[in-house]
């Protein structure tokens, strides 16, 4: 290993961290910032190049913060820019979260602080619903994929079934579909 | 051996999250609530407080389940289970990125994929929508709660930040528990 590659890393690792440290919100929230210090400030990677690891990000499985940060850690520097980008991105959640969890328990007690939660949890039904709102759009619709939705929202929520199973059952329809529509067939 | 169960448990929920941090959720819930690490009402009002600190969801959601169940390493064992799938196959791709791309079997799974998240995101708001409206709260806290949440929406509309959101649902949560509209809580 050079000391070139080497010095990549580190500088990586305190790149991704800055950006695991201020994405508030989870993955989408992490573009904006990602294209200002990677490829404006760095040019690291070119702005196009954001689209691409948004598409592979979202056809892969896991967090898209993480998927990102490997992604461009791997080009930059291979394996070990991938791994030091992705504990970057991950430590201040970690170390927040693990005191955090320690000042919560202390505290979920109090009568106020139970009231908060009761507020907070009506706040957090309208995030759900905003982000589904934007899946949603997200989404290419015809009848395979409403019939899809609707299948997985009443499996899931009226009959409590294995999401895992029900992931599987459709990515398989999904596939089907698609080569039945590449064999020439509409549906 | 609750860290091996952790470390297992968040490699599955990472292995089939498609589409990032929400969705999630229906997953982490169906895993959290059969194991019994938590109850619903804990896991909404984590989602509350992972969308107040910084760092993905996924992460600070894994974290705050294993910190909760196993302590430092438990939280460890979660947070690298969540991480490491996602990881593998970011560096397959990369390395075989043109391959990928065109690849039609990826594709054809994710025609199936997105609408099934959807669906199953729709599924999870009923349950976190359980927690907010509770069954034994009473007429006046559904009042209180329909309120609330259409001031939010009405907000969220208007591009107000989420965390200015959650502060002020928990400032009202603790003017209406204070003046006694929230008896079940």
């Amino acid at each position: 290993m050079d000391r070139n590659k080497m010095g990549l890393c580190v500088r990586l690792f305190g790149k991704f961290l800055k950006i695991g440290a201020f994405t508030f919100g989870g993955g989408y929230a992490m573009i904006p910032l990602i294209r200002r210090e990677i490829a404006q400030k760095e040019g690291w990677i070119e702005e196009k190049d954001i689209l691409d690891i948004l598409a592979v990000s979202e056809s892969t499985p896991g967090p898209i913060a993480v998927n990102t940060a490997t992604f461009v850690g791997y080009r930059l520097a291979g394996p070990l820019g991938a791994a030091a980008a992705t504990v970057g991105v991950v430590l201040p959640s970690f170390v927040i979260i693990f005191l955090l969890s320690f000042v919560l328990r202390q505290f979920e007690g109090f009568p106020a602080v139970r009231y908060a939660f009761w507020g907070i949890r009506v706040a957090v039904v309208a995030l759900v619903l905003s982000a589904l709102v934007s899946m949603a759009r997200e989404c290419p619709w015809n009848l395979l994929s409403y019939v899809l939705a609707a299948g997985a929202f009443v499996l899931v929520g009226f009959f409590g079934a294995n999401s895992i199973l029900v992931l599987l059952a459709c990515a398989l329809v999904g596939l089907a579909a698609s080569k039945l529509r590449i064999g020439g067939m509409k549906l | 051996m609750i860290y091996l169960e952790l470390f297992l448990t968040f490699l599955k929920i990472g292995t089939f999250t498609f589409g990032g941090g929400y969705a999630m959720v229906p997953l982490i819930q169906q895993e959290v609530l059969s194991h019994q690490w938590m109850t619903l009402e804990q896991l909404v009002n984590f989602i509350a407080v992972s969308e107040s600190t910084p760092g993905p969801l996924a992460v600070n959601l894994s974290t705050y389940v294993g910190a909760e169940t196993g302590g430092l390493f438990g939280a460890l064992c979660a947070t690298f289970g969540v991480v490491l799938p996602s990881f593998v196959i970011i560096l397959l791709v990369a390395k075989f990125y043109a391959a990928f791309q065109q690849n039609t079997i990826v594709k054809g799974c994710m025609n199936g994929l997105r609408p099934t998240v959807v669906g199953m995101i729709g599924a999870s708001l009923l349950s976190v929508a359980a927690a907010a409206f509770p069954v034994g709260g009473g007429v006046g806290q559904w009042v209180v709660a329909g309120v609330l949440l259409a001031a939010i929406l009405a907000a969220h509309w208007k591009k107000v930040h989420p965390i200015l959101l959650i502060v002020c649902a928990a400032a009202v949560g603790v003017a209406a528990g204070y003046a006694g509209l929230l008896p079940g809580v």
